[in-house]
């Protein structure tokens, strides 16, 4: 084909930010990058930096980029507020008739 | 922030790059690399297509944590003809006969393979020493039912980068960042026969031919067909996001014969930001079975055998009942029959009936601490999505399965509610239509995993792309490269390039927000004639008026753009699929207004679909056409039988 395109990398916001960096710790590798299946990221124009999240969008949360990783901590994925299921400590019943010994910490059912 | 950059790979648009190979392989999730390394074993030239990168790419590319299925390892108390004959039964009919049977039959060499390629398979560290799901001599640990232990936790999440090291081992041409876009097929004598495929490079834009003797079909199944948000793109389905059903669509421009394609369920978990991050919520099912679980005051959920028996230890819910041989329960199984039903929590509307109080929880510490730390920490951690986002996650947040209580969602084990009209291709959903050789109806193509119809789990991909690999390769061995038509090339680089020429035009999430609303519409829990004709008539009207609209800035958008496209191609397959079925169904979660009488007898059968020179053929295929399982599969596989033994012996 005749045609050659002018390219150009514009960011998409997205009211999700999956990946933060610490910049202290990320040596600008790329790994994340070149392991990301739906490739979200782009290098830093300037080297050693971390990647730039181009489409936060689309990131589907698998934690590959961080399982690859070589310096701890260096990249940190968050499910967005609305996904961060609920927990509560352990309560047990008042009445111990339908759960049997709750006092002691051994398994009830077992 | 900055929010415009250079491009920051190459401009390889116009350029075109021609590979060649006995074996091209379209997809690299499990099913596709274990198709390439069925044919770089007997020698062949095998190149592999993968949009994403192989080393993490597919459903299972993060993990995946129980294995189904695995009928022959040391341990199992079932054979392979009874559990596939089983999950027939359980479909009522509507079931993969054949891809179950090579799961059931190989699936547990596959597992064997992947130890060798360096994946973990067992508990090589006794970290579960002495536990009841733990065979001590071989290390092997089970899930569900541990009288027949014949489903296997596993450290999933060591498989893809232990394939893609050995698909570098044995010299696979491994092409990254490239999505294929089109099968290439010729005529001859008046058969069609596959040739090759188009692609394109997701970095740089190069048109990527590839010509070959034989393909095999191993992309994802369908998705964002009726769930999409336009915002989260990446959090509207279970599947990767990448993984859209493209291999589908090329399939159906190609003339591939599809079935079962007009059955779609109800959203169940992970869809359209609507429910939590996948194995994230507290639950008693797959990944979590059999969690302890309890209502909002802290009093035990019950668990029940198929009889209604209360069961009074953790150990029962891993027992077939009295008088049962085994039980199924994963993947596709939802609400077994009563014959194969395992042991479950009581029903939601019994719960709440008897006065449980929402919301419900699972207290993982109420359990032993050997089925505790199994579910959190194996099958939670090495569950596809789960290491980080929620084993690591949860902990930084300061969840401590010995301490807390994690929420459940919705109804039961479910994350979130969903309405009749939010449907995804789960459970066991439709796909191509394949022969004993995993064939499709054209000759040369193949196809395995998540592309056959009534596909399910991590075993079946790897067991049935070996499969189709090494019967492609047989193929391929038979016949001479051929060269595509050089039209077919062009009119699809006309295509793909298309959206680049438009200036300031539509953007890709508002065709897709559009399709899925159309589909919720007139494709959704209840179908008729006249609304499905609709739903044609507007994605037709899309194809005229928005496609040619579409525009985009870079390789990336372009392919985004490709994905609406294909997405919108199998939508009208879908609700072509759906005209041509004329009563309801109840394995199928079909219902038509104007047809609703459920299953007759005449209808109880495959009914196929393709396209031949842009019409419809309708065709019809008994159930049951795969024969006596293990009587067709011997006839077949006499040399891997026989290979078989000596390679993996009784391990």
């Amino acid at each position: 084909m005749e045609t050659r395109f002018e390219l150009s990398a514009v960011r998409i916001p997205s009211s999700a930010r999956p990946i933060t960096f610490d910049a202290s710790r990320c040596v600008g590798c790329n790994r994340c990058m070149n392991i990301c299946q739906v490739d979200i990221f782009i290098p830093n124009p300037e080297k050693g930096k971390p990647p730039i999240v181009l489409y936060p969008g689309e990131c589907y949360y698998c934690g590959s980029c961080v399982m690859v990783c070589p310096k701890p901590g260096a990249i940190h994925l968050d499910h967005p507020l609305m996904n961060q299921a609920k927990f509560v400590p352990v309560k047990r019943p008042e009445s111990d008739e339908t759960c049997g010994d709750m006092v002691s910490g051994v398994p009830a059912s077992d | 922030m900055k929010n415009i950059y250079d491009w920051p790979y190459e401009n390889e648009f116009g350029l075109r790059e021609t590979v060649e190979s006995d074996l091209l392989v379209l997809g690299g999730g499990l099913a596709g690399c274990f198709a390439a390394i069925a044919a770089a074993r007997r020698g062949q030239r095998v190149v592999l297509v993968e949009k994403g990168a192989t080393e993490r790419s597919g459903s299972a590319g993060s993990g995946f944590d129980h294995w189904e299925s695995a009928c022959t390892n040391p341990c199992s108390g079932v054979t392979p003809k009874e559990i596939a004959e089983a999950y027939v039964e359980e479909q009522d009919g509507y079931s993969n006969g054949i891809a179950h049977y090579i799961e059931c039959r190989e699936g547990y060499d596959r597992l064997l393979d992947l130890e060798d390629f360096g994946g973990k398979i067992r508990d090589t560290e006794g970290e579960f020493k002495g536990a009841e799901f733990r065979d001590d001599k071989t290390g092997l640990m089970f899930a569900y039912d541990y009288k027949n232990r014949f489903t296997l936790r596993v450290w999933g999440s060591t498989f893809k980068p232990a394939l893609y090291r050995e698909l570098r081992r044995l010299g696979v041409k491994v092409c990254d960042r490239v999505e294929a876009t089109a099968l290439l097929t010729r005529e001859t004598d008046g058969k069609k026969r596959g040739v090759g495929a188009v692609g394109m490079n997701v970095r740089t834009g190069k048109l990527m031919i590839f010509k070959a003797k034989a393909t095999v079909l191993a992309m994802s199944r369908p998705a964002r067909v009726w769930l999409f948000n336009p915002d989260l793109v990446g959090l509207c389905e279970f599947r990767p996001m990448q993984s859209v059903g493209s291999g589908h669509a090329m399939g159906w421009r190609a003339g591939i014969e599809f079935t079962m394609m007009e059955k779609s369920v109800r959203g169940e978990f992970s869809a359209s930001g609507r429910s939590f991050p996948p194995y994230g919520t507290g639950n008693n099912h797959n990944t979590w079975y059999a969690a302890t679980m309890v209502d909002a005051r802290g009093v035990e959920i019950p668990y029940v055998d198929r009889d209604g028996r209360e069961l009074k230890t953790v150990s029962e819910r891993y027992y077939p009942a009295p008088g049962q041989k085994f039980f199924l329960k994963g993947g596709v199984i939802d609400e077994a029959k009563y014959e194969y039903r395992g042991p479950e929590t009581l029903p939601f509307d019994e719960l709440i009936r008897r006065g449980y109080k929402l919301p419900f929880y699972a207290d993982l510490s109420r359990m032993p601490d050997a089925e505790r730390r199994v579910i959190w920490g194996v099958m939670v951690g090495e569950e596809g999505k789960t290491k980080i986002p929620i084993l690591q996650n949860y902990t930084e947040r300061g969840f401590d399965p010995t301490k807390h209580m994690l929420q459940s969602y919705g109804t039961g084990w479910q994350s979130a509610a969903f309405l009749g009209q939010e449907r995804q291709l789960f459970g066991a959903p439709g796909g191509i239509m394949n022969d004993w050789n995993l064939k499709t109806n054209i000759d040369g193509i193949y196809a395995a995993g998540d592309q056959l119809y009534a596909s399910d789990c991590c075993g079946y991909a790897c067991a049935t792309g070996y499969y189709a690999g090494r019967k492609a390769a047989e193929w391929a061995g038979t016949v001479e490269l051929t060269e595509p038509n050089p039209s077919d090339i062009d009119a699809e680089e006309k295509r793909l390039y298309a959206p680049m020429a438009a200036e300031d035009g539509m953007d890709w999430r508002e065709l897709n927000m559009a399709i899925s609303k159309c589909m919720q519409n007139y494709c959704g829990e209840v179908k008729c004639e006249e609304l499905l004709r609709e739903g044609l008539d507007l994605l037709e009207s899309y194809e005229r008026e928005a496609v040619p609209k579409l525009s985009c800035r870079n390789p990336h958008e372009l392919m985004r753009t490709h994905e609406v496209l294909d997405i919108l191609e199998v939508s009208k397959l879908i609700l072509n699929a759906c005209l041509l079925r004329q009563s309801s169904s109840k394995p199928l979660c079909f219902e038509r207004s104007d047809y609703p009488e459920m299953d007759p007898e005449q209808d109880r059968k495959f009914i196929t679909i393709r396209q031949e020179h842009g019409a419809v053929v309708r065709g019809e295929i008994p159930q049951g056409y795969f024969g006596d399982l293990e009587t067709e599969y011997l006839k077949r596989n006499g040399d891997y039988v026989a290979a078989r033994n000596e390679k993996y012996g009784d391990r």
